[in-house]
């Protein structure tokens, strides 16, 4: 299929006084408010729906802070012949290089810590810039950004995920336990409001404020 | 493209038309046959793909990825061992073992995430699919049983858990001897039987058949002129 023609005039919902259903696509009159065909409820793509994203992005970023001090979990091993020691998320990942699993050290480090920061900066950069005039090239640029946040952020779990198999499996009573720290909680809500921040984002802001809009209106 | 006027479409209410998810461009309602795929002029989005037999292929991945996942739970996932003592364990052996503890939020959360919400996806799913499949009138709420299933899509995390897993048996690698048990294997397979049922997805058709299936809904999708 060939790329969309990126000068033609388009006709949105918005313009024509209607309202279109994000989770559908079925169009409404403006007015309505609930989508009768799926239920779900309808909302125009609106800058006041930014206050959603920056209030769960927000909520992500405080609770980054002590995913990051805290230590992720804990290892103790038989009086102490191994060590006990706590780890938290950067530690971790200094561990696997040790361990000379360097793949592994990787797969972690973008998880853990590249993502997230690098989702708080795109969703802060789309939200500032959502509306604002732009270009179409720019608009499909913003929209690729969107999509990409959207798809990555569920893989920064990995961690959770490792810390809650790790500590189920190892418990072998006296030889070797490892339990949670509270970074692991802390960690799994940051990365949890990130993705509401990213699913409150209404992608259809990215195009509005395009040049077109003066062009074609009437 | 799906740009061209040739059906009917009501600009006054929305009627026959149906406006892109992402950029919120107009496009006018056609029927699509098998194969073809619709996509948003201006920001390229797929608007819609419709594939003959895709609800039956749904349906018939959907009961495989219940299947795994009972499998995944029930089954030893990962077997431990040091210094003689060895540990088999299964998710469900998981979850009752931090039962009463504190950490019972994050077990539960990640127990909803890699078993939970798929399975329940699985079903709404079926429940949506069985009677369009047949050509019968949908279950009362198949709407929202649908609408529900697409909310949780990004929520359900059974391929992640697996590339958790991996990471985990090279941390612990040091520690004790691993071995993968029958359950790691299932949800390997689910990531598979997930990929399969991404590719023959079109909420567009499913939404459409919903709602020619007689759905109450308040009669648009009839071919007739309300103005006239």
């Amino acid at each position: 299929m060939s790329k969309a023609q990126p000068d033609a005039p388009v006709m949105t919902a918005h313009r024509a006084g209607l309202i279109g259903c994000r989770s559908c696509g079925r169009v409404w009159p403006e007015q309505e408010t609930t989508c009768a065909r799926c239920g779900s409820a309808l909302s125009p793509p609106d800058r006041r729906s930014l206050q959603m994203v920056w209030a769960w992005l927000a909520a992500g970023v405080i609770l980054y802070i002590p995913a990051n001090l805290f230590p992720m979990m804990s290892t103790r091993t038989f009086a102490g012949l191994k060590g006990n020691s706590e780890a938290t998320i950067y530690e971790g990942v200094l561990q696997l290089i040790d361990h000379g699993s360097y793949d592994i050290a990787a797969i972690v480090f973008v998880a853990s810590i590249v993502v997230p920061v690098a989702k708080f900066i795109a969703i802060s950069w789309l939200a500032l810039v959502a509306g604002r005039p732009a270009t179409v090239e720019q608009a499909h640029t913003r929209l690729k950004m969107f999509e990409v946040v959207e798809f990555i952020g569920r893989w920064s779990m990995i961690d959770v995920f490792v810390v809650a198999i790790l500590s189920a499996l190892v418990q072998l009573g006296f030889v070797a336990s490892i339990h949670p720290g509270p970074a692991a909680a802390s960690f799994a809500l940051s990365v949890a409001f990130t993705m509401l921040s990213a699913q409150s984002f209404d992608p259809r802001l990215i195009w509005r404020g395009l040049p077109l809009r003066s062009r074609t209106s009437d | 493209m799906r740009m061209t006027a040739r059906e009917a479409y009501d600009l006054s209410n929305g009627e026959g038309l149906m406006a892109c998810p992402r950029c919120d461009a107009l496009h006018v309602e056609e029927e699509l046959t098998s194969g073809e795929t619709a996509r948003c002029v201006r920001c390229d989005t797929v608007l819609a793909k419709p594939r003959s037999g895709a609800f039956g292929q749904l349906i018939a991945l959907s009961f495989t990825s219940m299947v795994l996942l009972l499998g995944a739970v029930f089954f030893p996932f990962l077997e431990i061992s040091r210094m003689g003592f060895g540990n088999a364990t299964s998710l469900f052996g998981v979850a009752m073992a931090f039962a009463d503890g504190i950490l019972l939020p994050l077990v539960l959360a990640v127990m909803v995430m890699i078993v939970g919400l798929p399975v329940l996806r699985a079903f709404l799913l079926v429940y949506t699919l069985v009677p369009l499949a047949q050509g019968r009138a949908p279950h009362r709420h198949a709407a929202t049983a649908f609408r529900w299933s697409e909310t949780m899509r990004p929520w359900s995390m059974a391929e992640i858990f697996v590339i958790g897993t991996a990471v985990a048996l090279i941390k612990v690698a040091g520690l004790a001897t691993i071995h993968l048990g029958p359950a790691f294997w299932a949800f390997c397979a689910l990531i598979l039987v997930n990929a399969a049922s991404r590719g023959f997805m079109c909420q567009t058709t499913i939404w459409d058949a919903i709602e020619d299936a007689g759905l109450p809904t308040d009669g648009r999708e009839m071919v007739e002129d309300p103005t006239a």
